[in-house]
């Protein structure tokens, strides 16, 4: 399929979507005007759709600097009567929750949807925390959807609702969810409306302590009427009405659930709740009340669990509740059909499983991701490492921060020493700075650091710290797929759009020393990290070299090749620079894969024989 | 209908994403129900890759254990890690061209022997196919072609719900049309070497 397909396609035809490119018709036949992200897996591939589509759709999209602008450029537009849209990933919505929490208060116009896409078992992530915690803190409705389709059609449904009752929706997606690809049933594309008018109200829009008290009062009355709403809605519905087993879940596990109880015929009573905040109390009652036994499956927390055991609770019943509290569920990490599986056999005490499996008996290498060769941060690395150990420093500490770099933390490298979330690397470095005598090398994304880095550098030369902060600027935000940044002379959506210059900024916060290197070339490289490193105070080195993602392509005849009567396997090159292109054949010789070189040069540099050069 | 599973493994980069999709747009073309499992980001850098596939009806797009009638492999210690999804009922396709782990040097673990990893399989499963899909590939027109070998294998499987045209129609859409002559010729050199080893 071509992408184009999900702004082309007409009306009742079906599109086989992946469950984030649902998402984008559902905007599309929504008729929102204004889309913002900051890119972030699970949730990337929605910017990605955006970004081709939404000049041709006359809708704007923006990739925000981060989470927080994104969804206060939502908000503005959403009072100002146009219906917007932002996503992001789980802890995407930790940045943007300043902002986030006064939303509801301060009410919308247009409707306004913030997509949360969580990451059970933290496939691209730091953490697996749970946002459906968010819809409580905010006192926001939540939609859960469970496949392509529903996303779709949730997202239509969740702006009605939105402008209904002037408030934000929040719609809670998993990895699973996000990356499940479906049949999708079309429906039409609105005209989007672009530009609205914002009609000043202060007692509605300004949240100070004497216009505050009311909208939280206005709010959690709002909260009651759409209690209601999620009670009667036939969007939780309830499945199969046999025995005196039931089953409570939500979102991807759904699925899990069906499957099961579909495959074994099994007898038991399913309640889906699609709008599950605020917690449908009323009909969760009215469900358990024949049942002896009630499962709750949910990912991650066992929340909808506690709210069970709170009706059971305030009403006196006697049931046998089983999910994350009492062991019959795992209390971590995403589900699977053998997981349900599992714990519906502990429920219903009768052996379910159909099908032998095994393990391989042999053990298996694990195979992590790395940097790609030819990738300029490996380069970088190799660098640091070696300044490191030309002035004979001990105990350097490496803070890093959140992109491919990452991956700085395997062996070789061992350049990834702390991280907590985006802009950490430069915050923890001022915090080592003043609670060791320790020597500190800072790593951070260009992306990253217009996202969340420019603040503790601030912090930093204003309160007299001292590392070196390397901004390894590779002109895009490489991990999630390569989407555009400040820095770059394009925008969003492809349009021509003044570079925001990182030097410019560094500069203006007085960090007085300031190179900017090319790491693809050693010799120079190595130098400027030496002489940052002996730098009194905070020093900054940008590492400036397109990603070997973006710039490949442009494939010459040209291969390097390892020059066999030369190299005497010192294993440099292996160990050191350890570059995935170069490999040990089965007679221990040294050899470069011309299918994997990138051609970067930096092993021709490296190589103490001088025995890597151009194929002859 | 009770649901075909296809379990699909190999590393980042080996248009895993690509050829399960060309399999899930053929299927919906076809009338059939079909969902599907993908993995992006952090894990395609390099990393293990799978997606599933479930034609038929299903709710959730992920195979239970045992239960793949299929395991098509892009890469042979990848179809062992697979292993849990397979059974004694689950035809394995994999191409036997092995791409080694970046950190294998620093490795407890050895990269088996290629031999041995085939008869694991063959004891784990109904049948094993093993090709040397880059080979094929490079003989077709470009290695980059390689998916395309994995795809027109599988779909001379015994069994395997979908009609080679509609797979061909399905690569006509979803493939760049400068290669899509090269990719062709891989999948039909997939397909006859398959073919012509069921009996």
């Amino acid at each position: 399929m071509n992408i184009q397909e999900v702004l082309k396609a007409k009306e009742n035809e079906q599109l086989f979507l992946l469950g984030n490119e649902a998402t984008v018709r559902g905007a599309l036949e929504s008729g929102v005007g204004i889309a913002a992200t900051y890119p972030g897996t699970p949730s990337s591939e929605i910017g990605d759709v955006f970004s081709k589509i939404a000049g041709e759709a006359g809708i704007y999209f923006e990739f925000s600097t981060n989470e927080k602008v994104a969804l206060e450029v939502a908000a503005a537009a959403a009072v100002s009567g146009v219906r917007s849209f932002t996503f992001m990933k789980h802890v995407g919505l930790n940045v943007a929750s300043d902002s986030f929490m006064s939303v509801p208060y301060t009410s919308v116009e247009g409707g306004m949807v913030i997509l949360s896409a969580d990451d059970p078992s933290m496939f691209s992530s730091q953490n697996e925390q749970d946002n459906r915690y968010y819809a409580r803190l905010a006192n926001i409705p939540m939609v859960e959807p469970s496949n392509p389709q529903e996303i779709k059609d949730l997202m239509n449904y969740s702006y009605d609702l939105s402008e209904q009752f002037k408030i934000p929706v929040l719609m809670r997606t998993t990895t699973r969810v996000s990356h499940m690809r479906g049949v999708v049933n079309t429906g039409v594309v609105v005209e989007p409306k672009k530009k609205g008018f914002f009609k000043k109200d202060p007692k509605r829009f300004v949240p100070v302590p004497s216009t505050a008290m009311v909208m939280h009062k206005v709010l959690v009355e709002k909260m009651d009427d759409l209690k209601q709403v999620t009670n009667n809605s036939p969007l939780n519905q309830i499945f199969n009405r046999k025995g005196k087993v039931g089953v409570i879940t939500s979102g991807g596990a759904f699925n899990y659930v069906m499957d099961v109880v579909v495959e074994n015929q099994l007898e038991v009573n399913v309640l889906k709740l699609t709008l599950s905040y605020p917690f449908p109390d009323e009909l969760v009652l009215k469900f358990i009340s024949d049942l002896e036994t009630v499962v709750v499956v949910e990912e991650v927390d066992p929340i909808m669990e506690k709210e069970v055991l709170s009706i059971i609770g305030k009403n006196g019943l006697k049931k046998n509740v089983h999910g994350k509290l009492d062991g019959t569920l795992p209390m971590i990490y995403e589900y699977s059909p053998n997981i349900i599986l599992d714990s519906m056999e502990k429920v219903l005490g009768n052996n379910l499983k159909k099908y032998d499996t095994n393990d391989a008996q042999i053990k298996l290498p694990e195979r992590p991701p790395t940097l790609c060769p030819g990738c300029p941060h490996r380069a970088a690395y190799f660098s640091v490492k070696r300044a490191v150990k030309l002035l004979k420093l001990e105990d350097v500490v490496y803070p890093t921060d959140i992109g491919c770099y990452t991956l700085g933390v395997s062996s070789p490298y061992n350049a990834a020493d702390y991280l907590l979330s985006m802009g950490s690397s430069i915050g923890t470095s001022c915090g080592f700075s003043k609670a060791t005598n320790q020597s500190i090398v800072s790593f951070i994304g260009d992306s990253t650091f217009f996202h969340a880095g420019i603040p503790p550098l601030i912090n930093a030369v204003h309160n007299k710290d001292r590392f070196v902060l390397v901004i390894l600027d590779n002109r895009t935000t490489a991990m999630t797929g390569g989407q555009p940044n400040p820095g770059l002379p394009v925008d969003g959506m492809g349009l021509e759009s003044p570079e925001i210059s990182i030097e410019e900024i560094v500069k203006a916060t007085g960090v007085q020393f300031l190179r900017t290197i090319n790491p693809l070339n050693v010799k120079k490289s190595q130098h400027t990290f030496k002489e940052a490193l002996e730098f009194e105070g905070v020093s900054v080195v940008i590492s400036k070299h397109p990603c070997m993602l973006i710039k490949r392509g442009k494939r010459s005849d040209a291969f390097l090749e390892v020059k066999q009567d030369k190299c005497d396997e010192c294993s440099v090159c292996l160990e050191e620079l350890s570059c995935t292109a170069i490999y040990t054949d089965e007679d221990g010789s040294v050899n470069i894969d011309p299918q994997l070189c990138n051609k970067c040069n930096v092993c021709v540099q490296v190589c103490p024989e001088k025995a890597i050069g151009i194929k002859k | 209908m009770k649901p075909y599973n296809i379990y699909i493994s190999g590393v980042g980069g080996q248009g895993i994403i690509k050829t399960s999709t060309v399999i899930g747009e053929a299927a919906m073309k076809s009338r059939m129900p079909v969902v599907m499992s993908e993995v992006h980001g952090m894990a395609q850098r390099g990393g293990g890759v799978s997606t599933e596939l479930k034609i038929g009806d299903s709710y959730s797009p992920i195979i239970e254990n045992g239960s793949a009638d299929i395991l098509i492999s892009f890469e042979p210690v990848e179809a062992l890690r697979a292993i849990p999804k397979i059974s004694n009922n689950t035809y394995v396709i994999v191409n036997k061209s092995p791409i080694y782990p970046f950190n294998l040097r620093e490795s407890e673990i050895p990269y088996p022997d290629i031999e041995i990893i085939l008869e694991e399989l063959n004891n784990k499963s109904r049948e094993v196919f093993a090709l040397d899909a880059n080979k094929i590939a490079n003989e077709s027109g470009h290695p980059l072609s390689m998916n395309m070998v994995m795809l027109g294998s599988v779909t001379a499987i015994n069994g395997f719900p979908l009609k080679k045209e509609i797979i061909i129609d399905s690569m006509k859409v979803n493939l760049p049309e400068k290669s899509l002559d090269i990719n062709l010729k891989a999948f039909e050199n997939g397909f006859s070497f398959v073919k012509s080893r069921i009996v």
